[in-house]
């Protein structure tokens, strides 16, 4: 739902690295997102191609990266992944512990610029 | 043809939000103001949560309270009834208040006459919890008749709060609500979350919310 605001904050952050480079074009901007933020890509994509045109980044590709939920058991240290869609449970698969910590699936980010 | 250059970024996407956000805590921290961000489903009794605790503490803390809700001022008025400030922000069909909308709300209140604001933020359990609005803490309810589940659905929300507020426990006899299972899963996902069971309809629970939301303002207030 929220998508156009994340757009807009994700073409400043490109557009302010882009002119930083001296880049004449975007090309292609890689995201990292976790599975735990609830984006659509379809509707990111279409908002760049809406928000985009006219500057520097018109036409860019999108590549939308997922860092998948990784939780760790505090209890046998195992790591694993869990997958939020299929409402799977949190505890670890290993030991059945509860006491168990998310590490990573939070990512929100502008990993790359291809530029020319 | 021109060649390829790739960068390396690594910056977060919503990182001119953050950055404000950060402005907004240091200002509340100049002026010694605790903020809280409080966020739930429509109809799960943020704006009754918010009218307890005014009543609760409004002898001991002055309290201002920033209302997100799409374009309506029922709730402000029942706020301004309770005899203390608030702000509406006209967010029309927005989804989530941002750090540039509290940044707006907080130029209209006078910091120097309040002690804790609270914001009431658009009912929505998905879109606010990716937007830091620089409050101090975060806060979200849940009802009972939401259903013990939504830790499953939501998870990013119940992550990123330091407290939950389980209300409407006076319908737990209508429901097979299950108390211990909605704990067990919250505290997988984020070990440090305070979980209080409260009913705003017969005030079960609402001293305990109160003393917590207390302690923080009181401990905030010791390390500045």
């Amino acid at each position: 739902m929220h998508e156009l605001a994340v757009t807009e904050g994700m073409l400043k952050v490109v557009l302010r690295h882009a002119e930083m480079n001296k880049a004449k074009r975007v090309v292609g901007i890689t995201l990292r997102i976790g599975e735990m933020s609830d984006i659509v890509d379809e509707w990111l994509k279409r908002y760049f191609d809406y928000l985009s045109r006219g500057t520097i980044a018109e036409g860019a590709q999108i590549i939308i990266e997922r860092s998948p939920a990784v939780f760790s058991c505090g209890d046998c240290g195992a790591e694993y992944i869990v997958n939020l869609k299929a409402k799977d449970k949190f505890s670890c698969p290993e030991c059945g512990a509860n006491n168990v910590e998310l590490i990573s699936g939070r990512e929100f980010l502008v990993q790359d610029l291809q530029v020319v | 043809m021109d060649n390829i250059r790739l960068i390396d970024i690594r910056e977060e996407i919503l990182s001119d939000n953050q950055n404000l956000a950060n402005d907004i805590r240091s200002k509340l921290r100049d002026n010694q103001v605790f903020m809280l961000n409080l966020m739930s489903s429509p109809g799960s009794g943020k704006t009754s949560l918010i009218v307890e605790t005014i009543r609760r503490l409004k002898d001991e803390l002055r309290i201002g309270v920033i209302e997100g809700d799409i374009d309506s001022l029922v709730d402000s008025e029942k706020i301004v009834a309770e005899g203390v400030p608030a702000v509406q922000l006209r967010t029309g069909g927005a989804c989530h208040l941002d750090a540039p909308m509290i940044e707006t709300a907080l130029e209209s209140m006078d910091l120097k006459t309040v002690d804790l604001i609270i914001i009431e933020n658009v009912g929505n359990l998905v879109c606010p919890a990716e937007f830091d609005t620089g409050a101090t803490k975060r806060a979200m309810i849940l009802s009972v008749p939401e259903g013990d589940d939504k830790v499953l659905k939501y998870p990013l929300m119940f992550s990123v709060c330091d407290a939950l507020v389980v209300n409407k426990i006076d319908y737990l006899a209508l429901s097979d609500f299950n108390q211990d299972l909605l704990k067990e899963r919250a505290k997988m996902l984020n070990r440090e979350i305070e979980i209080m069971a409260v009913s705003c309809r017969t005030g079960e629970g609402l001293d305990h919310w109160c003393q917590w939301l207390r302690n923080e303002v009181m401990n905030y207030r010791n390390r500045l």
